[in-house]
């Protein structure tokens, strides 16, 4: 029997402290990877399975970037790997590739680390002919990034920080609600960034009844149809995000019931995430010791 | 031993089962049923009447030389006992251990008219496990015929194609979408009623004889498609299995602590979420759980839950339960008797006549209670069963924190993206020749869970078996 092998991480960068970009050799995911899907990561033996989403990738080279936010124990354990490591399992591509076609003029919305996923949908959908506004925010300056690419694939770039140390100091919905004011034609509006701002753009978009496509980040387990745990309340029923998504029309979604799902491991996280804090700061303090 | 008359053959009770204590095993997920020792083996093996038509071979669904091996076993050649069950069964430490016996080879033995059927199954159990330590029987492997065959999906049906393609020197490849091989054997069965290393040994041992490659993390339908598979091989067996879970159709499902059987036993067994925090996958269980099925799969579930209970509660005193809620009665239970027997031992509470109608919440979105109708059973069904009916007014609510939905699960779709030429049924199973396991698409066969839906695994390594022929026919 042919052996896991694993998969290599080629190259790594930190976008800030908690944002990573790492470049993966996976062949059999960048062959058919398109805008809009994700793959499953699994680091070693213990790890649990993580939905990322391919920001980019390279079929002459078979590579995928994945973009990440260093927000509990699977996040900040892979940040915590280097150039040569290898993780378990990289599945992919996963979910329904974002559909491009030429709309006419379209909004692209990027929250935090969802500017990562938004770039390539973007790039698509500027190629296919369409006029994109981009609007990206974050809580601060040191979080923001790609902003050069993200400027590159729109007529207008608008930026936006909780905290006003760059652009516009305000949430991206207050922007958003200006261009569906003005007398833009706006035929339609994609939005990835951290649920309640999905919520609060399909919330924006609905009076002005501009179809509005958000991109789930439900917790997910298998990521192939097998268990339900990801999946996600839709005012006609429930559906599961991995496999009838990961994008949704906004307008559809039974928000509450969503957010009040993504909550549910809040307490088992917390302690995974202190078990590997204190580890590897143990860690730490044994290298710094031998060292020292 | 010397030889015996029919008479005393009979009146030598059925040999008992050692089994782990039911107050001690509920905290652990070690194996329940320890399996027979040689001497317990060759007693029970003596019970054997070496029937001339022996009625047990036409309970197994694959057909395995029963008499045969018990014979050889009762000689004291137990490699014979081995190579004579390997004729139709590579996987007997496997289905030792899961055949619903009572429903096939043991329901058709002839002592069980009188008094108790031969114990098949457990003799089965112990020269699958002898095999393992001792390994007698290696796989035989004819020349490379040059001919190169896809196999979709590492369960039962897929790995017994694979083998017995492999056996034929075709260049066999698995295509598998979980980072391991087994299926439902790994993913679905606890580590209690089927050790992950008799599944993991049994694989490696078939793959490293026979140059078998396994490529784990390749979901077809999303990284490669059938129509890939097509070009770049000779046939294609499809046994991707029954996985995707069915919701109840009732108010309350979508609440945070309802969840299907699959995505329960998932994290408990494939991602080991029984031993986090040291594995990252957490499991998240109420103090009373409610189980709604009564097959294997919820049996599982109930099973498990009942020891994550007793392994995440901080004292003995906790109070928690386990309910296995079940619109039918006693008697209808689909699950292996053998089960059922252990998990009432282990305390787990039958509500039978029941089905929910009804989940409730509290104000944060989680499960609080639910609402279940009483039922009686009326007229038979189409399956013959008597069909359960509702009682009017006699709704009851039952104080509940956890739901899990085991009702059943059908083929999951992802596999047949870009194979639309694939005929299927209304039920989203696969149309495939009943013997042979042909396809309506030229060059691909399919077997098991995928086209009969959730059945067993003797079941599915019996198609695996068939269509391995059809396609080594069609190959030469
Ligand atoms: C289709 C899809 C694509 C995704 N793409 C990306 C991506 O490109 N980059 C990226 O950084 N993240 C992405 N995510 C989210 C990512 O999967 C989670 O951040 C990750 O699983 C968290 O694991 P953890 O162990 O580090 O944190 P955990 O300990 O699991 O969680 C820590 C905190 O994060 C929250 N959280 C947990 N899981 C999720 C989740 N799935 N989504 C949002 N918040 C969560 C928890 O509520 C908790 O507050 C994606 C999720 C999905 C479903
Ligand atoms: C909890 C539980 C308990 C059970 N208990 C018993 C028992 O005691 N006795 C008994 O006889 N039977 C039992 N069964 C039923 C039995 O396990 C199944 O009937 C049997 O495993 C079916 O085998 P299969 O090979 O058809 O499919 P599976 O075992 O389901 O294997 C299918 C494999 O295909 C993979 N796959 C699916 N889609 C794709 C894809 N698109 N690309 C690549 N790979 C794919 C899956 O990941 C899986 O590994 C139980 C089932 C469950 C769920
Ligand atoms: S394979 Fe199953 S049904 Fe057949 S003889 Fe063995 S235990 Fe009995
Ligand atoms: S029917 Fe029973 S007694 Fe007869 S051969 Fe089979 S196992 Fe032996
Ligand atoms: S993650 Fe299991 S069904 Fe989607």
């Amino acid at each position: 029997m042919e052996k896991k092998t694993g998969y290599k991480i080629l190259e790594k960068e930190a976008f800030s402290d908690v944002t990573k970009i790492m470049v993966i050799d996976a062949p059999h995911v960048a062959l058919k990877a398109k805008a809009g899907q994700f793959v499953i990561v699994k680091i070693d033996e213990k790890g649990e399975r993580i939905p990322l989403t391919i920001a980019d990738y390279d079929r002459e080279k078979g590579t995928i970037t994945i973009i990440f936010q260093e927000v509990g124990k699977s996040t900040m354990h892979l940040g915590s790997l280097k150039v040569g490591d290898k993780v378990d399992t990289f599945v992919g591509p996963l979910g329904h590739p974002t559909e491009v076609k030429n709309y006419g003029t379209v909004i692209c919305i990027g929250g935090g680390v969802g500017i990562a996923p938004i770039y390539p949908i973007a790039r698509s959908l500027k190629e296919a002919g369409n006029e994109v506004i981009s609007i990206i925010g974050a809580r601060n300056k040191d979080l923001l990034f790609w902003v050069d690419n993200m400027k590159a694939v729109s007529s207008e770039l608008i930026i936006c920080t909780d905290d006003g140390s760059i652009g516009r100091k305000s949430l991206v919905t207050e922007p958003l609600k200006d261009i569906l004011n003005s007398q833009k034609e706006i035929s339609k509006v994609w939005a990835i960034g951290p649920a309640v701002m999905m919520k609060f753009v399909a919330l924006t978009t609905e009076p002005f009844k501009v179809p509005t496509i958000v991109s789930l980040n439900t917790i997910m387990i298998d990521g192939t149809g097998m268990c339900g745990g990801c999946r996600v309340p839709l005012k006609e029923g429930a559906q599961f995000v991995c496999v009838d998504g990961p994008e949704f029309d906004g307008h559809s979604i039974e928000w509450d019931g969503l957010l009040g799902r993504l909550q549910y491991y809040r307490d088992e996280e917390k302690i995974a995430f202190d078990r590997f804090k204190s580890h590897s700061c143990n860690l730490d303090k044994i290298t710094t010791e031998r060292e020292g | 031993m010397a030889k015996l008359t029919p008479k005393e053959r009979m009146a030598i009770p059925r040999q008992k089962m050692p089994v782990q204590d039911s107050n001690l095993r509920i905290n652990n997920f070690d194996e329940v049923a320890l399996g027979y020792d040689e001497k317990t083996a060759k007693m029970e093996a003596e019970r054997c009447l070496q029937c001339k038509t022996p009625q047990c071979v036409h309970g197994c669904p694959v057909g395995v030389r029963i008499p045969e091996f018990i014979r050889a076993l009762r000689e004291g050649n137990i490699p014979l006992a081995v190579s004579e069950m390997k004729i139709k069964n590579n996987l007997p430490a496997i289905c030792g251990r899961v055949c619903p016996q009572e429903t096939q080879c043991e329901g058709k033995c002839i002592l069980g008219k009188k008094s108790k059927p031969v114990a098949i199954g457990r003799l089965e159990r112990f020269i699958g496990d002898y095999e393992l330590l001792h390994r007698t029987c290696p796989l035989e492997k004819a020349s490379p015929t040059g001919k190169k065959v896809a196999v979709v999906g590492s369960g039962p049906a897929g790995l017994t194609c694979a083998v017995d393609l492999g056996r034929a020197g075709h260049k066999v490849t698995i295509f598998e979408s979980l980072h391991v091989a087994g299926g439902v054997l790994v993913y679905g069965i606890p580590e209690f009623r089927l050790p992950k290393k008799v599944v993991h040994a049994e694989i490696d041992y078939a793959m490293d004889c026979l140059g078998i490659e396994i490529k784990t993390d390749y979901v077809i339908g999303r990284t490669l498609s059938i129509r890939d598979l097509l070009d770049n091989f000779d046939a294609i067996f499809i046994g991707s299995g029954a996985g995707l879970p069915m919701f109840l159709k009732i108010p309350g499902v979508d609440l945070n602590g309802v969840m299907s059987a699959n995505e329960f036993l998932t994290r408990v067994n494939l991602m080991m979420g029984y031993l986090f925090p040291e594995y990252d996958t957490p499991v998240k269980l109420g103090k009373k759980v409610a189980v709604i099925g009564a097959g294997n799969v919820a049996m599982d579930a109930a099973r498990c839950s009942l020891r994550l209970q007793k392994i995440l509660s901080d004292s003995n005193n906790d109070k928690t339960e386990v309910h296995i809620v079940y619109r039918r009665s006693r008697q209808e239970v689909p699950a292996r008797a053998e089960e059922v027997h252990h998990a009432e031992e282990e305390g787990i509470i039958f509500d039978f006549l029941t089905n929910p109608v009804e989940i409730l919440g509290d104000e944060k979105g989680c499960v609080k209670a639910m609402r279940c109708i009483k039922m009686e059973l009326g007229e038979p069904d189409s399956s013959g069963r008597r069909r359960p009916v509702p009682i009017k007014g006699s709704e009851f609510d039952i104080e509940i924190d956890t739901v899990i939905v085991a009702l059943g699960t059908s083929p999951n779709p992802l596999i047949f993206i870009d194979a639309e030429e694939l005929q299927r049924t209304k039920y989203g199973t696969v149309v495939a020749d009943q013997i042979t396991g042909k396809t309506t698409v030229d060059r691909i066969w399919a077997g098991g869970d995928v086209v009969t839906g959730a059945a067993t695994v003797i079941s599915a390594m019996g198609a695996g078996k068939r269509s391995a022929e059809d396609i080594n026919k069609f190959l030469l």
